[in-house]
């Protein structure tokens, strides 16, 4: 597990930031002194020459002290950054939040806590607070990324909620990184009211995509699931809507214990009555936030529903719909439908169990959440050497 | 019961649905056999149910939280107070299954001549004369066919050449491929051609003719040597051996999925169910189409048509079904087109293209015939009961008429109003509506009434049989419902 985020960074020179800073890391030191304000350098062992002028100096090692202003030490567990991350530094708590890690395998962008929704096993459990700051730390790191930039994502909370200001992340996106995918994840509920499709559809944004959870065939059961009474009838109409205005959507669907026996049913619903969404993923259970309170109605060994998954996922594959299977180790998957399977954890709290080490599918596999290791399946069984799967 | 923080508040708390109210949704049923019925909706979805399940549904007695309940509600037959978007759904779903109407006509028959070079029994339509003028199509008509033809909104257009042996005009499906794709170059339709072929004159200059166009070919097989022989009589009893070998030349020279086969059922064809089959299967065929014998041109005239009925046609289909599912187990994929056509019915979101099993019925605004004379009719059916002198489905003449002249004939609006099941005593009840349409041309060859009494029909025997059996396939057969799910084409 990567951390994201550490408070525990030193001040080594006059620190003449009064708000927090967003910048863009560079390793070079001899960059040209007009870029330097809004770039933070770092800087790596104690050889490397420091030059004057960047907006920050992130000093990775713990030998001497330069005399530059703005100088940090970074924190031990933050030394993994490097050139063209970007990075968030509040002068007042000397906290950085790690906002885009050019090496990642997944960048997402988290907007809002806040939700109109209170799932039972949400993994970011929701806080009504006051977090539009969230919204301008976004709007100021999208011209810091990498244009190269495969996926980001924006993700909640709810990130329609922002209403106007979600339109305008979408926009900021298509702007400063016309060649990167856009990932949403929405419950869908807000696009019920077709002139936010509409807005979301006019940005014209040319790789788009909203992750819509769905989780059962019928109303009480969804409703019961995102704790929200007509959350069914509102995601459904959101999804219609969005589609109606050709915005790709895909369908996210967790299994736990309280939906997993109607998998099947529901993935007929899918293809009898949502064949044109773009992408249906099922999806493991993530051992955070209130899953992990609510562990006792909610977990079930992915071996036990492996049949209601080869099920669902054959129908929605023979339905000629795009299909994947997310957070869930191979060993556990049956086979016939084992290469739907996706490396789909994000690196930073991506695991393996120690008994996956003599594994020779480790490599294809996606192993487990960091917080899972304690409850993975009881079935974890390496694959033998020369085995393909 | 699920043990929750106490944030969270448990299932029932979200059921809006007092007391377990709820609404039904329109719905049919039709008894499958002595236990069970098949429950449908308009869009096709159904739901295989006993009768106590049945009688509760209606009655509005499913207990709450049941699955059953869920599977109804799921399925679109009943709406409750917690949720209504099931009408948004089933909105949704009608306009799928019904696009296709307002597509309109995607399949056109050029009957470019009557002549043909066999003297089958049961032949519908053919006439053997050396006066060439008589019965081929001129390019004057031609013409005139070709300008309805793109008239059609349809975004997909397949001109079919048919006979009478259409390779004896061989020279105006040339010149009918030329103008319809220089034609189109404007339209920018998605264009295909077919010529139905007996493929006895079949050369190697026509199939290269075939192949730069990107042409189809389709024959009749009607199994092995004797009966085919016994079936389609061509002067010298070569048929089957002219046949086979087009068939083979064909797949060389086009590919294998250029060339395809229907057979017609006689009664000499009844007891020879697996030969058949196997006759396709050593011809490298990968389909057929077990088809009863319609009851028009030479077979009504010969009598062929009524020589077994529809019980006997049925055993022969079950029995030549139940040889392709073992086919198919075996691990060789081989399809029945017409179960083929009612599993898609079943179980996909999506309409066919069938004129026979639409409402309203496909004649004229699925399919439409331009005969060799110019005559237009509704349907292949239809022209060949006005080859028996029966001009009922006449709907003009290309040197005419205009377009609108002959989609908004009176022949054409009446057969249509005619053929809304929906509106059809007996089948405005029937749980098979949804997949099933009706074929006007039949009723009012064998009934004298476009509408025709149900009871009395081999067109609903024929596919209530069909239905009930593929619905309990699906349902008490895994291995069979396997090998038919892996036949629908979303």
């Amino acid at each position: 597990m990567i951390r994201l985020h550490s408070k525990n960074n030193g001040v080594l020179g006059g620190l003449l930031h009064r708000h927090p800073f967003i910048a863009k890391l560079t390793d070079n030191p001899g960059l040209p002194k007009a870029l330097r304000p809004r770039q933070a350098l770092l800087v790596s062992d104690h050889e490397a020459p420091i030059t004057e002028g960047f907006g920050l100096v992130l000093v990775a090692h713990d030998n001497g002290t330069p005399a530059v202003d703005n100088a940090v030490r970074l924190a031990p567990e933050l030394r993994y950054l490097k050139g063209h991350d970007v990075i968030k530094f509040s002068p007042d708590t000397l906290k950085i939040d790690v906002l885009y890690r050019k090496e990642a395998n997944a960048h997402s962008f988290l907007v809002t806590e806040r939700c109109n929704s209170f799932c039972i096993m949400c993994s970011q459990p929701p806080r009504d607070t006051d977090d539009r700051y969230l919204v301008g730390d976004m709007l100021a790191a999208l011209p810091l990324l990498h244009p190269d930039t495969r996926e980001i994502g924006i993700t909640g909370g709810e990130p329609t909620l922002w209403g106007e200001d979600f339109i305008r992340l979408v926009q900021a996106s298509k702007n400063h990184l016309p060649n990167t995918g856009l990932h949403i994840l929405s419950n869908g509920r807000n696009f019920k009211d077709v002139s936010l499709a509409v807005r979301l559809a006019n940005v014209g944004h040319p790789d788009l995509m909203v992750g819509i959870p769905l989780y059962a065939d019928y109303s009480q059961l969804h409703d019961f699931i995102v704790q929200a009474d007509d959350a069914f009838d509102d995601t459904i109409r959101g999804i219609l809507n969005l589609k109606r205005c050709r915005v790709p959507v895909e369908i996210r669907i967790v299994i736990h214990q309280q939906n997993y026996r109607r998998l099947p049913k529901l993935a007929e619903f899918i293809t009898r009555n949502l064949l044109f969404v773009d992408h249906v993923a099922l999806m493991g259970l993530e051992v955070m936030g209130f899953a992990k309170s609510n562990l006792k109605s909610l977990w079930i060994d992915p071996y036990d529903f492996r049949d209601e998954l080869r099920v669902a996922v054959q129908t929605l594959a023979d339905a000629k719909l795009r299909v994947s299977i997310y957070n869930t180790p191979l060993c556990v998957i049956p086979e016939p439908v084992r290469r739907y399977a996706v490396r789909s954890i994000s690196d930073w709290k991506n695991d393996y169990l120690e008994a996956c080490g003599c594994c020779s599918a480790k490599r294809q596999c996606g192993g487990f959440f960091s917080s899972n290791l304690g409850t993975a399946s009881g079935h974890i069984k390496p694959f033998p050497a020369g085995f393909v799967p | 019961m699920p043990v929750l923080g106490k944030k969270f508040r448990p299932p029932e708390a979200f059921d809006q649905a007092i007391n377990g109210y709820y609404q039904l949704l329109p719905s049919r049923f039709v008894r499958l056999d002595g236990k069970r019925y098949l429950l449908s909706n308009d869009v096709g979805e159904f739901l295989v149910v006993g009768r106590g399940q049945l009688a509760d549904y209606i009655q509005k007695k499913v207990p709450k939280g049941s699955d059953f309940y869920h599977d109804l509600k799921s399925k679109c037959f009943l709406v409750d107070g917690d949720s209504n978007v099931a009408l948004d759904l089933l909105a949704l779903k009608y306009r799928t299954k019904a696009r296709r109407i307002s597509q309109f006509t995607a399949l056109h028959i050029f009957v470019v001549s009557l002549r043909c070079d066999y003297t089958c029994r049961y032949c519908q339509v053919s006439r053997q004369t050396d006066d060439k003028h008589a019965f081929d199509m001129s390019e004057a008509t031609a013409d005139k066919a070709l300008g309805l033809v793109f008239k059609s909104p349809s975004p997909t257009i397949k001109i079919e050449f048919q006979g009478g042996e259409p390779l004896l005009n061989f020279s105006l499906i040339r010149y009918i491929v030329a103008n319809a794709t220089a034609e189109n170059i404007r339209h920018k339709k998605n264009l295909q051609f077919v010529i139905t072929t007996n493929l006895s004159l079949l050369t190697d200059e026509m199939l290269s003719f075939c192949s730069s166009h990107g042409i189809f070919l389709s024959t009749s097989l009607d199994g092995p040597e004797q009966l085919h022989n016994a079936n389609r009589p061509r002067p010298g009893m070569d048929g089957h051996k002219l046949t086979v070998e087009g068939i083979k030349k064909a797949q060389t020279a086009l590919g294998r999925d250029k060339i395809g086969a229907l057979m017609t059922t006689t009664e000499k064809s009844l007891p020879a169910a697996r030969a058949i089959i196997d006759a396709y299967l050593e011809n490298g065929l990968d389909s057929i189409f077990l088809r009863p014998l319609s009851p028009y041109g030479f077979a009504v005239k010969t009598r062929q048509a009524y020589k077994y009925d529809v019980d006997r046609w049925f055993e022969f289909y079950k029995e030549g079904l139940d040889y392709i599912l073992e086919i198919n187990r075996q691990g060789h994929r081989f399809v029945e087109l017409y179960t083929e056509l009612v599993v898609n019915k079943l179980l996909s979101p999506f309409s066919t293209g069938y004129v026979d099993l639409q409402s309203p019925s496909g004649a004229g605004i699925s399919a439409i015939v331009y005969n060799y004379d110019g005559d237009v009719y509704a349907s292949d059916e239809a022209r060949m009961l006005a080859e028996m002198g029966d001009k009922a489905f006449r709907l003009g003449n290309v040197h005419d008429d205009g377009y609108e002249d002959i989609m908004l004939s009176d022949t054409l609006l009446d057969m249509l109003e005619s053929t809304l099941s929906e509106s059809i005593p007996m089948c405005t009840d029937c749980g098979f509506l949804p997949y099933c349409g009706t074929d006007p041309v039949y009723h009012h060859a064998t009934q004298g009434d476009m509408v025709g009494n149900k009871a009395l029909s081999g067109f609903c025997g024929k596919n209530m049989k069909i239905f009930r059996h593929v619905v309990l396939l699906l349902e008490d057969d895994p291995e069979a419902r396997e090998t038919l799910l892996g036949w629908v084409r979303p």
